[in-house]
């Protein structure tokens, strides 16, 4: 994974970009030179540089990437405790994105040009083109605030309180998948458009197959192809957005503790945080990619 | 019905294009909505003449009236003043940062389509830098630089310039290829002038399709940044600083959130129209690809 | 009484700028084990008649505008969807022009043979296989149990055409609509395509429409033809007849330049000018403009088929005048 290595590349020369010296930045105008030698000390920044890649890189190869300066605790274990929360967030809203994008963009599709394409298509664009605080805001004054539905914000663990997680994750999962699934309808509609037009359908159509079969079927197989590849930006998107849903529905995910490490410029954290959920990413890319192979032949027998 | 016939080399036809886009219905709208505010932005010493950071205690909380058409906020500030101060830092950001990709992303792009041997290299780095998600990277380069409205800027260009840079190398890729591109290599002409006469003005269609959707994320990610408190300090009046500051105040006075969300969507969707406008003109064939 | 009787049929296509019509007055029989050929260039209306006939056309923004296509005593142009999915495969079945592109990528050829056979009749899973298995034989597919589970993209072009034949006749159509079935292919293999063909109407009983731009093929293969210009039949006649006596100065031009089997690919057209778009088809005969013997009345009115002998039917209003073959 020669990614990786270039990702952990900038993720360690990061803190050495801070203009002028970041043991000062972080340690803040007020501190004494006593206390900002102990930073430079304690983040290694005393020493050539070089020592210090390699220290990164001998470092990370035991999953060690330092210990957080906020928590005092090592980030690895930080963020073990912290991921499980926005994978399940991340998971549900996935699953609210598919089901919504999917279906949306299949039926505006088969409806194309009619009133249930237009309306699909316009409030798609809608989507795309909110932030997901502004949802997310909309919906805790109306659901929260007005109704009286769900909570505001808060975070029980499903492990804890299955039903507990369902009402504390339901607004958050929502604003995000209700944004991404406009992503998601919009290229599922002209993907399928494109499928459709193919001459293996008309074959299908020539066979005496049913309509449902044609299309969920034989251009729904060849439509999923591409979509797969959204799918994994889509993923991307949902750790993106974490970090903003998680802050303003106060989850105590990977999101927010690293808008938390940035605003206290607690830089091990920042960079280790990083380097993992990146490191995350790039697994649900090669997943993406053996989806892909899976779903079709051509591929899975070029690379064989 | 006839097949269709392959598609010749073509060097853009700029007339009919600009006759196409005169008459795509969304396109036009779109363009309307991102010119109001442009203009707005452009006209803001002007119509919003009022300091949009002075506060006036007395006026706190006063909902959109005569006096004040946007409300005021809980100093008392002019919320209209802030609003199109707001518009006016937005597009800046945006356009500064539409400026830096077409810049280094087109240039990074070709060189890395146009000579193989700097390709590896450049595409190792442009990926891993992809990899990161947006956001998160944005965050982190802002945590890195300080907050501020150039590094803000900064940063933006530094998530996005990848993924400019790397629409560009696919065209340059194709195009290198190209016929009449071998024959101006054969006729000896220099790289340099392969590139700016045979490649890149033929490579500009999808990258100005790009661009106007990067309009639109550098917008919608600067106000993710100041709403999250990691983007231009506060007072500075972007969009994202006004609703987080409201945020708390949402349920009394819910016109202070509204506003400038209403302000920032009538911006991207403006955009995001503009950029499937231009993208069914110039370049019908062209969707989301690995 | 006739398999197929196609009366006046005329389809039209709404566009930007009003509907046209594809087709017009389109009329023919085709009866039991007979090959009917339809020859004309690519424009001039064969494949929409055939997708009319199919049903295949999308809806909008085609439309029959008049006529009817009776396939056994059913007006095919009325029949609702689901009734219209029974008569395809079973009764009317359809090979098209290009294998490479017209098989699913993603299935298996043999779940592409058996979901047809699924759709129409109720077999165990066993019968299913052995039935696609020996259709597959039948149409020239080596080793053909071990091919079910290749995918479409492991075979050659003229393997995936056996294979679409297989697909249209594995539940023994009465009519098979083939669309220019051998144009895409290499020269060796269109005439073992063509064989095959005939071998296998021989074998089934069922009849074939032949569309081609390929006078060699009809020759070969046809023994009734139609010859379409511009959307509508300007001439039908025994093969035999057509190709001693063409009445139809289109049809003599197209013989003028028959190629033999072996420069298939060119344009078969020594006829000066090219075939009208269908929203430029001039008033009159629709041929006048490019015709050496037109007079002042060819572009008045249009010509309507008049007899020339047994079976024999020609559009022109100049035949009398025309010099003898």
């Amino acid at each position: 994974m020669p990614i990786m290595l270039i990702v952990s590349l900038i993720a360690f020369g990061m803190i050495h970009l801070i203009p002028g010296d970041p043991a000062i930045a972080i340690a803040g105008m007020s501190a004494t030179a006593e206390q900002i030698a102990n930073i430079r000390h304690d983040l290694g920044l005393d020493r050539p540089l070089l020592t210090q890649l390699w220290r990164w890189y001998a470092n990370l190869a035991t999953g060690d990437l330092g210990r957080s300066l906020l928590l005092g605790q090592p980030v690895v274990q930080v963020m073990l405790q912290r991921l499980p929360v926005t994978l399940a967030l991340a998971a549900y809203a996935l699953v609210l994105t598919l089901a919504i994008g999917l279906t949306s963009g299949i039926v505006a599709a088969l409806r194309q040009n009619t009133w249930v394409d237009q309306v699909a298509m316009v409030v798609a664009m809608l989507g795309i083109s909110l932030p997901n605080f502004y949802l997310g805001l909309l919906m805790i004054v109306l659901f929260a605030v007005d109704l009286r539905w769900l909570p505001t914000g808060g975070y029980i663990a499903f492990t804890a309180d299955p039903l507990g997680w369902l009402a504390t994750s339901t607004m958050p999962a929502i604003s995000q998948a209700l944004l991404l699934a406009g992503l998601l309808a919009r290229i599922t509609r002209s993907t399928m458009l494109e499928v459709l037009r193919q001459d293996y359908i008309r074959t299908a159509r020539a066979k005496g197959l049913s309509n449902g079969r044609v299309v969920l079927k034989h251009a729904l197989a060849n439509a999923l192809i591409p979509i797969t590849t959204v799918v994994g930006i889509v993923v991307s998107l949902l750790i993106s957005g974490s970090v903003v849903t998680e802050t303003l529905f106060s989850i105590p995910g990977v999101g927010q503790l690293l808008t938390q490490a940035v605003l206290n410029r607690d830089y091990p954290m920042v960079q280790g945080g990083l380097l993992i959920v990146t490191g995350l990413l790039v697994v649900v890319n090669i997943l993406v990619d053996v989806c892909y192979a899976l779903l079709d032949p051509r591929v899975r027998y070029d690379g064989a | 019905m006839a097949p269709e016939a392959p598609e010749a080399p073509r060097q853009p036809p700029w007339k009919a294009h600009i006759h196409r886009l005169l008459h795509h219905r969304l396109f036009l709208l779109g363009l309307g909505l991102f010119l109001i505010v442009a203009v707005v932005a452009l006209l803001a010493p002007w119509i919003a003449p009022q300091d949009p950071n002075k506060l006036a205690m007395r006026f706190k909380f006063r909902p959109p009236d005569g006096d004040f058409i946007f409300g005021t906020d809980n100093f008392g500030r002019s919320l209209w003043s802030r609003v199109v101060w707001g518009a006016r830092l937005s597009m800046f950001i945006g356009s500064a940062v539409v400026l830096i990709n077409a810049i280094a992303g087109t240039a990074i792009g070709a060189a890395a389509g146009y000579f193989r041997k700097l390709d590896n290299v450049l595409m190792r780095v442009n990926d891993a830098l992809m990899a990161f998600p947006a956001v998160l990277l944005a965050i982190a380069v802002t945590a890195v630089l300080g907050p501020s409205v150039n590094d803000v800027i900064i940063a933006l260009g530094i998530v996005y310039t990848p993924r400019t840079a790397r629409i560009v190398r696919s065209s340059v890729i194709v195009l290198r290829e190209m016929e009449y591109v071998q024959a101006a290599v054969a006729a000896g002409a220099g790289h340099w002038r392969i590139l700016r006469h045979h490649i890149l003005p033929n490579a500009m269609a999808p990258l100005i399709v790009q661009l106007s959707f990067l309009f639109a994320y550098a917008v919608l990610t600067e106000a993710t940044l100041s709403f999250l408190g990691v983007g231009a300090v506060p007072p500075t009046p972007t969009w994202g600083n006004i609703m987080a500051e409201g945020r708390q105040y949402m349920v009394d006075a819910p016109w202070i959130v509204a506003i400038p969300g209403v302000a920032l969507m009538i911006t991207v969707l403006g955009l995001n129209l503009l950029g499937d406008g231009l993208r069914d003109v110039l370049d019908p064939r062209l969707r989301i690809q690995s | 009484m006739s398999l197929l009787e196609v009366r006046n049929l005329t389809t039209a296509f709404q566009t930007g700028s009003g509907e046209i019509a594809a087709v017009e007055d389109v009329a023919f029989d085709l009866n039991p084990g007979e090959i009917l050929g339809i020859v004309g260039e690519s424009g001039s209306g064969k494949s929409v008649t055939a997708l009319t006939i199919m049903g295949l056309l999308p809806r909008p923004p085609a439309r029959v505008a008049a006529g009817s296509v009776h396939f056994d005593g059913e007006d095919l142009t009325h029949l609702s969807d689901r009734r219209m999915q029974h008569i395809r495969g079973p009764g009317i079945a359809m090979v098209f022009q290009e294998p490479m592109t017209s098989l699913n990528p993603v299935f298996t050829i043999g779940n592409q043979i058996m979901e047809t056979i699924r759709a129409h009749e109720r077999l165990p899973q066993r019968a299913l296989f052995a039935r696609a298995v020996e259709m597959l034989e039948k149409v020239g597919i080596a080793s053909a149990a071990r091919r079910m589970a290749d995918y479409p993209h492991q075979l050659s072009g003229g393997q995936r055409q056996r294979v679409m034949l297989a697909i249209a006749l594995v539940c023994r159509p009465r009519v098979l609509i083939a669309d220019e079935p051998t144009t895409a292919l290499d020269v060796t293999i269109q005439a073992q395509i063509l064989d095959l063909m005939l071998d296998l109407r021989d074998e089934f009983g069922m009849a074939i429409v032949l569309i081609t731009h390929n006078m060699g093929v009809i020759a070969e293969t046809a023994d009734r033809v139609i010859v379409m210009y511009a959307g509508r039949i300007v001439e039908e006649a025994p093969v035999a007849a057509l190709f001693d006596n063409p009445r139809h100065p289109y049809t003599r031009g197209l013989l003028e330049c028959v190629p033999s089997l072996t420069t298939e690919r060119e344009r078969l057209i020594a006829i000066p000018g090219t075939l009208p778009e269908p929203m430029r088809r001039p008033p009159g005969c629709r041929f006048a403009p490019r015709c050496r013997f037109a007079a002042p009345i060819c572009s008045e009115s249009i010509p309507a088929l008049t007899e020339q002998g047994p079976g024999h039917t020609a559009a022109c209003f100049r035949i009398a005048e025309l010099p003898a073959v």
